[in-house]
C-alpha cells in the first residue's frame, strides 16, 4: 500500500489549540526561510566553499594509542621538509589549552606529556597542495611509551563532576511503597552527523592578530579560546561564522580546538591555511553524546502513586572534562522525568576513561536519563498491572508540583496536556488493546506463521530551557538592535543559524516589535568583531532567551525614535535616521522574575521554564530476525508559542528522527578505545526509507518571562522517541530492552533471557 | 594542467573543457576547477548523497566519479535548476517547493537531495510517498527527518515541476 503525500496545500498539519493556547500568525503568513534561496541554488557559503587565494592544506597528526607517554615525534629525515610547516605544542604562543570548563585539554600534546585518547592531535602540519600534505603526514612518527588504558566507565578513579542531591526521605518513602522495582539501563555514544564536516579556515592579519572562517555554533567560545592559545586580545582575534551545515552541538566546543589548530598554522605559515575534516576523522576525533549507566529503585503504591525514587547515573565522559560537568548536571536535573515524588535522591558521576572526549549533543545529558526512567516507569507499570498511560496520567506534573530540586512549577506546565494529546490523536487504548491480542494470539500457540508483530509505545518528557542553574544570570548575554544612518534596521546577535531558523525568526521579532515588515529587518554576520556576545547557540536559549534580548532593545529603539519624532516608528524611523544618524540599543540579560538557584545547595529554578513533549511511536519488528521497522511517530510538543509553524515543525521531525536512529541504529563500537565503525559507510542514520512517517503536534502554554511567550524547542523532541521506540519493541515481542540502541541482537538477548526466567 | 588530456562535457547546458589528471574526482572538477561550489562533500565514499548531481539524466555522486568517465556526458548541478538569466532570480518549481514546505534546514543536503528529485520528476515520478522516499533513499539529511523533504517533492510533482526535457541533446565531446 502506498500512502499520498500531504502536501502543505491540500492537508496542512493542524496546529491544536488547546484551552491554554493561544495562536497568533497562521502559517499561510509566515515568511519564508530568509537564507533559503541562497541554499536551494547552491550560493550559500559553506567554509569549504570559501576560496582565499593562496591558502595551504592544514592536517592534524592524531595519536594512535589510547594512553601513552609522548617520547618523541620523528620526523623521517628522508622526506623533504623544506615545503612543509610543522607545528607542535612548542610552539603555542599562549597556553596550550582548549578553553572550557576545566582546561584540562591541551591543544597540542607536548612531547614529554601524555596521550590520553586515540586521535588525539599531537602536532600540525601545512603544505600547499594535498598531495604533499599526505606524503609529509606519512612521514611523521610518534614514538611513545605506552601506558595502561581505562576504558570501562565502572572502573574508572578520576571524577571529572558528581552530584548527590534530593529531598524527602527514601528509607520511608520505599517503606510505604507497595511495589519497589529497580532496574539498569546503558546508552551508548552517539554521533551528531551534522552532514557538513567540522572546518575552520584561518587568517593572519596585518597586525599580528588572526581572523576565522568556521562551521560553528558558538564563535565567542572560539575567540575565547584563540584568545587563550594565541596570547590575542579580542580585537585582534576575530572569529566569523560560515554558513553552516548542522550542529547539534557537536559545533558547540569542539571547533575551538580546530580554530586554534588552524590559527597556529596560518600564523607560521604566514598565509591562509584551511582546516576542513574529512568524514573518517570527524567521526574518529570529535565528540560524542556521552554514554550512560543509570540505575533506577522505584518505589510506588498500589495505585502508581510515586513515592521513592533513588537513582544512580554514571556518564563516560571520555579523557577530557570539557562540557560534561554542566552535560551531568542537566542529565541529573533531569533524571525523575516529569512526575511528581516527594522522596528522591539523585546521585551522579561523569568519569574520565582513555576514550575520545564526549560532547555536547543536542538534549545534554537529558536523552540518556529520560530514556530510563520512561522505560523504568513503564516496567512498574507492567509489575503493577496498570497501563502505561494511566501511570502517566498518576505521576505528571501539574501546575504548582514542586520538583527533587524545590523549584515549584508556577507556570506553562503542560506535561498532562501533551500526554492527553498524544494518546486521543494516537488512538493509544485502541491500538494497545490491539496488540495485546495479537501477543497473546502468538503465545496460545500456532496461529500460521506470522513473521512480524506490530507494537505501540508511549514515552513522556520534559525539558528545561536556557542554561542550567545560574548559568544564564552569570553569562550575562548582550543583543543589540540598531537603526543606521542610512536608514537600516539591523539585529545584532551571534545566535548563529544551523538550520532551526535563527535567520527567520529574529527578523520576525523584532519586526512585530517595532511594527514594520520582517523584510525590513537585518540580521548582521554572526563575526565577532562586530556583534555583541548574546551567549552560545546551545541549550535551546536562542528563541527564547536571545528571542527577548531583541524585543526589549527592539521596544527601547523605538520608543526612543517614536519620541524624537512623535509619530509611529514605521513611519518615521527613516526621517529619523536621515536627522539624527545612527542609533543603537544593547540589551544585557537579566533574571528572569521571582527566579533563582543556589549552587552550593543544588535548589531551586534549575531552569526558568520547561518544555514538555509526548511521543507515540508504532513499530514492527521481525519475528525471525528482530529487526525493526518504526512505522509511525506521533510527536506532540509543547514549546510556549510558535513562532514560525513549518521551521518549528521541522525541528520536531528532525529531532524525533535523531532520537528514533538512537533507539535503533546508531551505535559506535569500541576496541582498545577506538572507535571501530568511524566511517559513514559502517556508522550508519536512518535514510528517508528508514524513517517513520512523523506527525507533530504543537502545542501553545506561553511563558510570561518571553515577551513573546516562546520556549525552548530544539532538544525537545530528542528526549522521547528513544524511550517510545523501546516502549513499543517491548508491546510488540513482549520484552524489555534496556541498552540502546535496540538492535536486532540486544531484543533476542532478551527474549532468550526472559524465557531462561519464566 | 600541461601534460594532462582534456576532458569536455556539456554542464548546465554549456560546453566546458578541462584539462586535469582522468582520475580527478568530478566533485573536485566542479568545486574547485570550475568554481561551482554548490555541488557539497559529506563523506567522500559514496554514502551520503550530498554530492550528488546528474549525469545524462541519473543521479551519480560526484566524489566516485573519475572526470575521464564524463568526457562526452551531460551533467547538470545545482546551479543548473533554476531559470537562467532571469530577472529578477527565480528559483525552478522544485527550488520553490522546497522553499514553501521547508524542505531546507541547514542547507547542506539540499543540492544533492534536489538533483535526486529532479531526476525522479524527470524520470515520471509522482506525488506517492512511498515512491518518492525511495528515491532519495541515497541522501542523508540529518536535519529534517525527511518529512517536509518529501513533501516538498511531492508538491513539486503536484504541480508539474521541472518537466522540462533534460537539457542538452548531444554532449560537448
Amino acid at each position: 500500500m502506498t500512502a499520498r503525500v500531504a502536501t502543505p496545500r491540500t492537508a496542512p498539519t493542524p496546529l491544536v489549540v488547546p484551552p491554554l493556547a493561544t495562536v497568533r500568525g497562521r502559517a499561510g503568513a509566515e515568511p519564508l526561510r530568509r537564507e533559503g534561496p541562497a541554499k536551494l541554488t547552491g550560493e550559500a557559503l559553506y567554509t569549504d566553499d570559501l576560496v582565499f587565494p593562496g591558502a595551504w592544506y592544514g592536517a592534524t597528526v592524531r595519536s594512535t594509542e589510547a594512553h601513552a607517554r609522548l617520547d618523541a615525534i620523528e620526523l623521517d629525515p628522508a622526506f623533504d621538509w623544506s615545503s612543509v610547516v610543522v607545528v607542535t605544542a612548542a610552539e603555542v604562543p599562549g597556553e596550550n589549552v582548549v578553553s572550557s570548563i576545566d582546561d584540562d585539554q591541551p591543544a597540542l600534546v607536548p612531547v614529554g606529556g601524555e596521550i590520553r585518547h586515540h586521535a588525539e592531535p599531537v602536532c600540525l602540519l601545512a603544505a600547499a597542495d594535498r598531495e604533499t600534505l599526505r606524503a609529509a603526514r606519512a612521514r611523521v612518527r610518534l614514538r611513545t611509551t605506552p601506558l595502561p588504558a581505562v576504558l570501562d566507565p565502572l572502573l574508572s578513579e578520576t571524577t571529572f563532576a558528581h552530584y548527590d542531591v534530593g529531598r524527602g526521605d527514601l528509607e520511608a518513602g520505599f517503606a510505604a511503597a507497595d511495589l519497589v522495582l529497580e532496574g539498569t539501563y546503558r546508552t551508548g555514544h552517539q554521533e551528531q552527523l551534522y552532514i557538513e564536516n567540522n572546518a575552520m579556515i584561518a587568517l593572519p592579519r596585518p597586525d599580528g592578530g588572526i581572523e576565522v572562517h568556521g562551521s560553528m555554533q558558538c564563535p565567542f567560545y572560539a575567540q575565547k579560546a584563540l584568545k587563550r592559545a594565541l596570547a590575542l586580545d579580542a580585537v585582534r582575534t576575530v572569529v566569523i561564522q560560515a554558513e553552516t551545515g548542522g550542529g547539534f552541538g557537536g559545533k558547540e566546543e569542539y571547533p575551538s580546538m580546530i580554530a586554534i589548530h588552524a590559527a597556529l598554522l596560518a600564523r607560521r605559515c604566514g598565509r591562509p591555511v584551511r582546516m576542513i575534516y574529512d568524514r573518517h576523522e570527524d567521526l574518529a576525533a570529535t565528540t560524542k553524546r556521552h554514554p550512560s549507566i543509570v540505575r533506577h529503585r522505584t518505589g510506588v503504591l498500589g495505585d502508581g502513586t510515586l513515592v521513592a525514587q533513588e537513582i544512580e547515573i554514571i556518564l563516560d565522559g571520555g579523557a577530557y572534562s570539557t562540557l560534561s560537568p554542566v552535560v551531568l548536571s542537566r542529565a541529573t536535573l533531569h533524571a525523575g522525568g516529569p512526575y511528581r515524588c516527594p522522596n528522591v535522591r539523585v546521585r551522579s558521576r561523569v568519569v574520565a576513561t582513555n576514550t575520545p572526549p564526549n560532547g555536547a549533543f543536542r538534549g545534554f545529558g537529558a536523552p540518556q536519563v529520560e530514556f530510563a526512567v520512561e522505560t523504568h516507569l513503564a516496567r512498574v507499570a507492567e509489575a503493577l498491572g496498570i497501563s502505561p498511560l494511566d501511570l502517566r496520567r498518576r505521576n505528571a506534573y501539574r501546575e504548582g508540583d514542586t520538583t527533587p530540586f524545590g523549584q515549584v512549577l508556577r507556570e506553562s506546565v503542560a506535561a498532562q496536556e501533551v500526554l492527553e494529546q498524544a494518546a486521543e490523536a494516537s488512538d493509544f487504548a485502541t491500538k494497545r488493546a490491539l496488540t495485546a491480542h495479537a501477543r497473546a494470539e502468538r503465545a496460545s500457540g500456532p496461529v500460521g506463521r506470522r513473521r512480524s508483530a506490530r507494537g505501540i509505545g508511549m514515552a513522556l518528557g520534559w525539558h528545561g530551557n536556557g542554561f542550567t542553574g545560574s548559568g544564564e544570570a552569570k553569562m550575562g548575554s548582550v543583543a543589540a538592535v540598531e537603526l543606521t544612518a542610512a536608514g537600516e534596521i539591523r539585529v545584532l546577535i551571534a545566535a548563529t543559524e544551523i538550520g532551526q531558523g535563527t535567520k527567520t525568526i529574529f527578523p520576525m521579532l523584532v519586526g512585530e516589535a517595532l511594527g514594520v515588515a520582517p523584510d525590513d529587518v537585518e540580521l548582521a554576520r554572526p563575526d565577532t568583531s562586530a556583534v555583541p556576545d548574546s551567549g552560545p547557540t546551545v541549550a535551546s536559549r536562542t528563541a527564547m532567551v536571545v528571542g527577548r534580548l531583541v524585543i526589549e532593545a527592539a521596544r527601547r529603539l523605538r520608543a526612543q525614535v517614536e519620541a524624537a519624532t512623535g509619530r509611529p516608528f514605521a513611519e518615521s524611523y527613516a526621517a529619523y535616521a536621515a536627522t539624527h544618524g545612527h542609533l543603537r540599543v544593547d540589551q544585557r540579560f537579566e533574571p528572569y522574575p521571582d527566579t533563582s538557584f543556589d549552587d552550593a545547595t543544588y535548589t531551586g529554578d534549575a531552569y526558568p521554564v520547561y518544555g514538555w513533549a509526548a511521543c507515540v511511536a508504532e513499530v514492527d519488528v521481525d519475528l525471525d530476525t528482530f529487526e525493526v521497522a518504526v512505522r509511525d511517530v506521533l510527536a506532540v510538543d509543547e514549546v510556549g508559542r510558535v513562532l514560525h509553524r513549518v521551521l518549528a515543525e521541522g525541528q520536531v521531525e528532525g529531532g524525533t528522527l535523531q532520537a528514533v536512529g538512537y533507539g535503533t541504529i546508531e551505535e559506535i563500537k569500541l576496541q582498545d578505545g577506538r572507535y571501530l565503525n568511524d566511517r559513514l559507510s559502517t556508522y550508519l542514520i536512518p535514510t528517508a526509507l528508514d524513517a517513520p512517517r512523523i506527525r507533530t503536534v504543537l502545542l501553545q502554554a506561553p511563558f510570561s518571562g518571553s515577551p513573546h511567550g516562546a520556549k525552548g524547542l530544539g532538544e525537545l523532541p530528542m528526549d522521547v522517541g528513544a524511550p517510545a521506540v523501546v516502549a513499543a519493541i517491548a508491546d510488540a515481542v513482549g520484552a524489555w530492552v534496556t541498552e540502546l540502541p535496540a538492535t536486532p541482537e540486544r531484543i533476542m538477548a532478551t527474549l532468550g533471557s526472559s524465557a531462561a526466567a519464566s | 594542467m600541461n601534460g594532462h588530456a582534456g576532458f569536455r562535457f556539456l554542464l548546465n547546458g554549456e560546453s566546458v573543457e578541462v584539462a586535469v589528471p582522468g582520475m580527478r574526482r568530478l566533485l573536485d572538477v566542479l568545486r574547485e576547477d570550475l568554481g561551482l561550489s554548490g555541488t557539497k562533500e559529506g563523506c567522500g565514499e559514496g554514502e551520503c548523497g550530498a554530492c550528488s548531481v546528474l549525469v545524462d539524466g541519473m543521479v551519480v555522486d560526484a566524489c566516485l566519479v573519475p572526470i575521464c568517465q564524463i568526457d562526452g556526458h551531460v551533467v547538470l548541478t545545482v546551479e543548473g535548476l533554476a531559470p537562467r538569466g532571469a530577472e529578477p532570480a527565480m528559483l525552478s518549481p522544485l527550488q520553490a517547493a522546497f522553499l514553501e514546505a521547508g524542505g531546507a534546514q541547514c542547507g547542506i543536503c539540499t543540492p544533492g537531495m534536489l538533483m535526486a528529485a529532479r531526476a525522479y520528476l524527470d524520470h515520471g515520478g509522482g506525488p506517492d510517498e512511498d515512491a518518492i522516499r525511495e528515491a532519495i533513499a541515497g541522501n542523508l539529511c540529518r536535519c529534517t527527518g525527511y518529512t517536509k523533504i518529501v513533501e516538498a517533492i511531492a508538491l513539486a510533482a503536484d504541480h508539474g515541476a521541472d518537466a522540462g526535457p533534460f537539457p542538452g541533446a548531444s554532449a560537448g565531446g
